[in-house]
């Protein structure tokens, strides 16, 4: 079994809020980043796969497939948005980067297997760097997303 | 404890295999079936996995771990046409998954007792696409 990994990049904003704290709950808390108007971040996600290699390609999977499930997935809905106000699911929860990163495994889980044949790669995990010193790396989805 | 070395070298290669037509080379391979090859700068990460010395207090001599990468691994590779030039990549398609199993089995029979065992090899094809293969018992 070989590991293949690809790394992706985008920006977007959020503001850490929890709707059933207070107000001083939430900036005690969450500091800075409980600015009422939103802050952003460069994000980087590395996906994770593995696999046996296919006999005819000596490939785990063709990168460019996984591109695009990465783009229509992820990069085209969370890429320059607001993540509290353009993202169904931070409407009820907050835009961590723990939240983030549960949802982006969930939505790559989802359509993995309609995107890459049964005996081919499984998803093993996603990491995500909110920044180059914060990094959060989930194999399957914790918790409440 | 797991320690890790890094090299790296450059190097063309085109992705055809003997096993797919024409069109399904291009389909499945896109840009990299050239036929005339195109070029990376490769990077490679040997992981091994030891405990300190209790006289050195190192896992491995780092020097010593990477003579061996680069006289096994990176004069052989650096700066050549794989396919062409580079056995076992006249038979196989030079993948980076490929050249991961290759590297490791270049490695495996010369990292004797003192280098720790071998964990993994990395493959970096670029900063934004990378391999592990840990040996066939993974």
């Amino acid at each position: 079994m070989i590991r293949v990994t690809r790394k992706y990049r985008f920006s977007a904003s959020h503001r850490l809020h929890a709707a059933v704290l207070s107000d001083e709950e939430n900036r005690e808390l969450y500091g800075k980043c409980d600015n009422p108007y939103g802050h952003g971040h460069n994000y980087e996600i590395a996906v994770s796969a593995r696999g046996p290699l296919d006999p005819r390609t000596a490939r785990v999977l063709d990168p460019a497939v996984l591109d695009r499930l990465v783009q229509e997935q992820v990069l085209r809905p969370f890429d320059h948005r607001n993540l509290n106000e353009e993202i169904p699911e931070f409407r009820g929860s907050v835009p961590t980067t723990e939240n983030l990163a549960n949802e982006i495994f969930r939505r790559l889980e989802a359509h993995w297997k309609s995107t890459f044949p049964a005996d081919g790669p499984a998803l093993e995990k996603i990491s995500i760097a909110e920044t180059p010193r914060n990094i959060f790396e989930v194999s399957e989805i914790h918790g409440q997303a | 404890m797991l320690i890790t070395k890094r090299v790296e070298f450059s190097a063309s290669h085109v992705c055809r295999s003997p096993l797919l037509s024409d069109r399904e080379n291009e389909e499945f391979f896109g840009l990299a079936a050239n036929p005339h090859g195109h070029g990376h700068n490769y990077a490679i990460e040997v992981t091994v996995e030891g405990n300190p010395d209790p006289v050195t207090g190192m896992v491995v001599d780092l020097k010593k771990l990477k003579d061996v990468i680069n006289r096994k691994v990176v004069d052989i590779y650096d700066h050549r046409f794989l396919n062409h030039e580079v056995p076992p990549f006249d038979r196989i398609v030079p993948t980076a998954e490929n050249i991961a199993i290759d590297v490791w089995q270049r490695l495996a029979p010369h990292l004797t007792k003192e280098y720790g065992r071998l964990h993994a090899v990395r493959v970096f094809e670029t900063p934004d696409l990378y391999v592990d293969y840990f040996g066939d018992a993974a």
